[in-house]
């Protein structure tokens, strides 16, 4: 059996969601565009599923919830859509320099189709401030895309903040949210938030299904263009057993966050002050406090992130790294980066992320395999030798 | 990615980790800001490779090139050990993903750093050796540009 520590990546099928998604592949397999009797139930599936995310982000209205194919889709679409249909009004779009790729590669491509983007810095624990953002708004900004929260190192940004600046200046909001939602509770009228990214799968959900959030009133054009599904805004059939699982996927997990998030927020801190306990020359990156309840992401120095996790694997440890090995390229994690990790301490991150399935008898596991691979590692480190001797 | 066997068998039981004291040659390189580093230190008498150790910040790639470098090195003669090349830590190991081969690259660039090493010290030419341009060890002639 696995010790999984990587729910940031994905996370498992809730045995829940599977019993309700599985009559949609077999008895209830009707198109919902069709007219006859059996796709009156996969319709019916498929509104149920609308109101139940719409309920679990608090938008007045189910239909401003569209399903997609995952959270780089509804990326994509909220970028591409509103760079696409606010053009007239200017060409300018606000993100961060810490955005998921699907958020910072789209606009390197909208780069080349002759928009503007300003790439907000962030503070030592990867947080935006609002202040910044105000300042960078101008006339011709057309769009604000900040995420929720940050998937290595589980910042939460102050969103309600920054919705409200964006507001005041007449900007659109889009939050990629799809590592907060049904993770921490999300209120898009409380909030001011104008779009929401979310992915099924980052909440015990199947993969394959995301949703957006478009507040009613907004401008944008299809990103799939075909038949009339989704009120004409994203064309193909639906996929309505995927559809019923996130639908389902979220209420189950936006039900139980009030037991959930203090059950894995004292699991979390358990699991940092263990390894820094134990641990020498090891930094806790992110936020202390405003972080994603099951996220634990550290530093340690003199070793490397791939090396680690080949380690823990060997242990049956799933966990990630932002080291340039495991990035595919020869520069680590732009996260890492931006928070002013320098490069060596980049390399030797590790992000270990909890969620509804891990107990505490697993982070007591990790907590007793981990210090003994870092000590290993260092001990083949010329790095680490340079230290032990400079101390001596 | 995957890794063969090999690499993995190198990587979990690292041959020649460690340092020799009184070595004969050590050689540094690679870089901190690319996540590798490979220092190697060998022992070499009446002109063979008697022994060989190793230390290496980096991926399970560059830890078990390190290994497998230093075990083919071993016994070697100077002239014979500047003929382990890259390619032949890669095909010893079975192969490495295309992405690693630079891990290839600096295990034969450490080996050649410990051989220039043992070269300066004692005052001699080994033909065909070079100054490895990833050599960042401490020698006390190195110009500051080449750190």
């Amino acid at each position: 059996m696995e010790y999984y520590f990587d729910n940031a990546a994905t996370t498992k099928v809730r045995p829940e969601v599977l019993e309700a998604m599985l009559p949609y592949f077999t008895e209830n397999y009707g198109n919902p565009s069709s007219i006859y009797k059996i796709s009156q139930k996969t319709k019916k599936a498929v509104e149920t599923a609308r109101e139940q995310v719409a309920k679990a982000i608090n938008a007045p209205n189910a239909n401003e919830i569209y399903f997609t194919a995952g959270g780089s889709e509804s990326d994509n679409w909220a970028l591409k859509g509103i760079a696409d249909s606010y053009a007239s009004k200017g060409k300018h779009i606000i993100t961060s320099a810490i955005e998921h790729h699907a958020i910072l590669h789209t606009c390197e491509y909208l780069e080349t189709k002759g928009y503007e983007v300003t790439y907000l810095p962030v503070d030592e624990y990867g947080v935006v401030s609002p202040e910044s953002v105000k300042a960078a708004i101008r006339p011709d900004t057309i769009l604000v895309s900040i995420m929720f929260a940050n998937n290595e190192i589980g910042t939460i940004e102050p969103i309600k903040e920054i919705g409200a600046v964006c507001r005041e200046a007449g900007v659109l909001f889009h939050t990629d949210a799809v590592q907060a939602v049904a993770h921490v509770p999300i209120d898009v009228q409380d909030m001011n938030i104008d779009m929401l990214s979310m992915s099924g799968h980052k909440f015990y959900g199947p993969k394959g299904i995301g949703a957006m959030y478009i507040r009613k009133g907004i401008k944008i054009p299809s990103f799939i263009h075909g038949g009339a599904q989704e009120r004409k805004r994203r064309a193909g059939t639906e996929n309505v057993p995927g559809i019923v699982g996130i639908g389902k996927a979220i209420e189950l997990a936006v039900s139980e966050l009030d037991t959930e998030m203090p059950r894995l927020i004292a699991l979390r801190t358990k699991l940092i002050n263990g390894i820094l306990d134990k641990v020498p020359y090891a930094r806790l990156n992110g936020h202390p406090e405003n972080r994603l309840p099951g996220n634990v992401n550290i530093s340690f120095e003199y070793i490397e992130g791939e090396s680690i996790l080949l380690l823990l694997d060997m242990n049956e440890i799933c966990a990630s790294s932002g080291s340039a090995c495991t990035s595919g390229s020869l520069d680590p994690s732009h996260v890492l980066l931006a928070i002013g990790l320098p490069h060596e301490k980049a390399h030797g991150s590790l992000r270990l992320t909890m969620g509804h399935f891990t107990t505490e008898e697993e982070v007591d596991f990790v907590l007793e395999k981990l210090p003994p691979i870092v000590e290993r590692l260092r001990e083949m480190s010329p790095l680490y030798e340079q230290i032990k001797n400079a101390n001596k | 990615m995957m890794y063969s066997e090999k690499v993995m068998d190198h990587f979990m039981n690292p041959r020649n980790v460690g340092e020799i004291e009184d070595a004969s040659g050590v050689g540094t390189v690679g870089n901190a800001k690319c996540g590798d580093i490979m220092k190697v230190y060998l022992k070499i008498e009446d002109g063979i490779v008697k022994d060989a150790k190793f230390k290496t910040f980096g991926c399970g790639a560059a830890v078990a090139t390190s290994s497998m470098a230093t075990e083919l090195i071993k016994g070697k003669t100077i002239e014979e050990s500047l003929k382990i090349t890259n390619k032949a830590v890669m095909e010893a190991l079975d192969g490495l993903p295309p992405i690693k081969v630079h891990c290839s690259c600096l295990a034969e660039e450490a080996l050649h750093a410990a051989l220039w090493d043992y070269a300066q010290k004692n005052g001699i030419v080994i033909e065909g050796l070079e100054k490895p341009v990833n050599d960042i060890s401490e020698h006390e002639e190195v110009p500051a540009e080449d750190y």
